[in-house]
């Protein structure tokens, strides 16, 4: 089974999740941070994998991507540092990213080497639902790659019905319309939008990004999906402490109390 | 052949809508929207009515005698530089106001290369008394200083981009998120033939008044409607959509379209998309990009700020790969070159954009009884500087 399809079998509530841009803040640091979030009990991590024009994301996330890829960070590497993964921690893996990286790495080629690694989902915001349905919907089935789809407070009923169908995993929930990262506070979310979506009883499980900073943010977001997305307020801690380790040791603390 | 848009928003394999969910229900809403709008006979009538009396329209086509003796063919320039705001740009600002009053939207973001699309946008924003937020690369900022001072003196706020080479890519990055973070009140005047399904059949429908007029023109001076070619410079490509549009379905008409190749194509510094770049999705369509083999955009460079981005609308990539349209480039030298040529030989100071162009004349054969034009497509007030110390140097 699809780890990630297994996590949310298993827990409904409370599930944390982190993304973080590989390659940044050093280029090898991918294993080693992806190692500390399971030790300090993230249920879920999303690998960001830098695009020199995220459209989608705010200043702190187009910094991370910047800095990463003149690093030397790519697709390729990537997997490549993700070889042995699977050997030591057993959290579910989503890659997250721009369209263009993956079609000039190749989509099936992309798919089949998550399958081999043991990757379970991409998030790829500028793949929307009509190209994915038509083209790759196949590719991504045919190698355990759950697509995460997302869904915004503009997002028409109908539509959000159509994602829902086309989804496996989990439906990432936009909090505001927003870039990545903007540092809304928590009573500013759209709690109307968040509380329609619960009702509308749909198959999958919802996670709430976007703007998710603190604790307070955390446990909001929480009240209304099975858990939260946390990004740009992620990246920016990795230097409070001396070792990244002891960072996001904090930092996950932090928001989990 | 088909050259015109499908129903999928596609020109043969090149365009699409490749946008993250935050934008689907602004472009969605233009997609249904945008036809029966613009085809409407209120709409026609005050778009016809902006172009006579506010544009200027229609733009002259001037037998250019001196320089058609120099290359020993007869060369006619569309003179678009001769518009309000000073070149083709404000065809499109024009036709999305209207739009964007119809969609009830209160507030306009729009990005800008050389400045000549952020003033054209300020400047139908001050028409229609609506707010203009212009971005604009911090780079570009410094070198087109003129027309920053333009856009804020109609009202404009003008916000300078830090991110990536700071110029016309970035400022587009940053025009994209402005509007993924307004969703609800803001309409995006996209300044060429680029981006997601419907921009670039909207942006070319708008200026398909210059083809229009061109076989109007010509008909009229020379008693046939077509020429033996067309030549106009493609960054994103909107004057050369524009200049195109009705001789598209014409074969005996030649399309030139010319790419700014910088300091040479097999230099780094280039912006020759066409001829140096591969197929990709930037800006939310699939088409040619300037790119790395990991997919990562390279920076482009070219002496015209109006030309300096890494893709080109899908359009001229399926003219290109189905070859109905021929695309050239030449060089910034090659440019100011033939620039002073027109200046000196008719009178007439080129931006450098449609010197481009023009450069492009001296890469072609032609007949002497070939009728050849040339979309003159802005004036070269903004490129004074850039003039000057190219001739003083």
């Amino acid at each position: 089974m699809n780890r990630i399809n297994k996590l949310f079998q298993d827990k409904k509530e409370n599930i944390l999740s982190i993304y973080f841009t590989a390659g940044f803040p050093n280029l090898n640091d991918t294993v080693k941070i992806i190692q500390a979030l399971e030790k300090n009990g993230v249920d879920l991590i999303e690998i960001g994998m830098p695009f020199s024009d995220p459209i989608a994301d705010g200043p702190t996330i187009q910094h991370t991507s910047e800095i990463a890829l003149k690093n030397g960070m790519s697709i390729k590497l990537l997997f490549e540092q993700l070889k042995e993964i699977r050997k030591t921690v057993n959290i579910p893996l989503i890659l997250m990213g721009y369209f263009n990286p993956v079609l000039q790495f190749g989509v099936e080629k992309f798919c089949k080497t998550c399958n081999n690694i043991g990757i379970d989902g991409a998030i790829l915001p500028d793949l929307p639902l009509n190209e994915f349905s038509e083209n790759y919907s196949e590719i991504f089935t045919q190698n355990n790659l759950n697509n995460i789809l997302l869904i915004t407070p503009q997002t028409p009923a109908a539509r959000i019905r159509q994602i829902d169908e086309a989804s496996k995993g989990f439906i990432y929930m936009v909090s505001s319309s927003s870039t990545t990262g903007a540092g809304k506070k928590a009573d500013d979310f759209q709690t109307e939008y968040f509380e329609n979506i619960r009702q509308m009883n749909l198959k999958n499980p919802r996670m709430i990004g976007f703007g998710i900073s603190d604790h307070a943010a955390f446990a909001n977001a929480c009240k209304y999906a099975g858990g939260a997305i946390i990004g740009s307020a992620f990246v920016k801690s990795l230097n409070v402490k001396s070792t990244i380790e002891e960072s996001i040791s904090y930092f996950i603390n932090q928001i989990l109390n | 052949m088909n050259y015109n848009i499908n129903e999928k928003g596609y020109y043969g394999e090149f365009g699409g809508a490749w946008i993250p969910e935050m934008m689907f229900t602004n472009i969605n809403e233009l997609k249904t929207k945008y036809l029966d709008i613009i085809e409407s006979e209120t709409f026609k009538n005050e778009f016809d009515c902006l172009m006579k009396n506010y544009v200027g329209r229609p733009s002259p086509l001037y037998y250019a005698s001196r320089i058609s003796e120099h290359y020993g063919s007869k060369i006619y320039l569309k003179r678009e530089d001769l518009n309000h705001t000073g070149s083709h740009k404000i065809n499109n600002t024009i036709g999305q106001i209207l739009l964007a009053h119809k969609l009830g939207k209160t507030r306009i973001i729009a990005e800008t290369g050389a400045g000549q699309h952020g003033v054209a946008t300020a400047t139908v924003c001050a028409l229609k008394g609506i707010k203009c937020i212009v971005y604009m690369g911090a780079l570009d900022v410094s070198r087109q200083a003129p027309n920053v001072n333009k856009m804020k003196m109609l009202g404009a706020e003008v916000i300078p981009v830090n991110s990536g080479n700071k110029t016309l890519k970035d400022a587009t990055n940053e025009a994209m998120r402005d509007w993924i973070n307004n969703p609800e009140d803001t309409h995006y005047i996209i300044g060429s033939v680029v981006g997601p399904h419907p921009y670039p059949d909207m942006v070319a429908r708008f200026q398909s008044v210059i083809s229009a007029e061109i076989k109007n023109q010509l008909k009229e001076q020379t008693g046939n409607e077509y020429p033996a070619r067309i030549l106009a410079c493609v960054g994103g490509g909107s004057n050369a959509a524009g200049a195109f549009y009705h001789f598209l379905d014409n074969k005996c008409v030649e399309l030139i379209g010319v790419e700014a190749a910088g300091k040479g194509v097999d230099t780094h510094e280039t912006a020759a998309t066409l001829t140096v770049g591969t197929p990709g999705v930037l800006h939310s369509s699939k088409t040619y990009l300037m790119q790395n083999n990991d997919g990562q955009i390279t920076e482009p460079y070219s002496i015209s700020a109006g030309l300096d981005y890494p893709g080109i609308g899908p359009m001229h990539a399926h003219l290109f790969k189905t070859e109905r349209a021929k695309y050239l480039t030449a060089t910034d030298e090659e440019v100011l070159q033939a620039a002073l040529l027109l200046t000196q030989k008719e009178g007439i100071i080129p931006a450098l954009e449609s010197a481009h162009a023009l450069a492009a004349l001296n890469k072609i054969k032609m007949n002497p009884d070939d009728v050849n034009i040339v979309n003159l497509s802005g004036s070269g007030n903004k490129d004074m500087a850039t003039y000057m110390n190219w001739l003083a140097y």
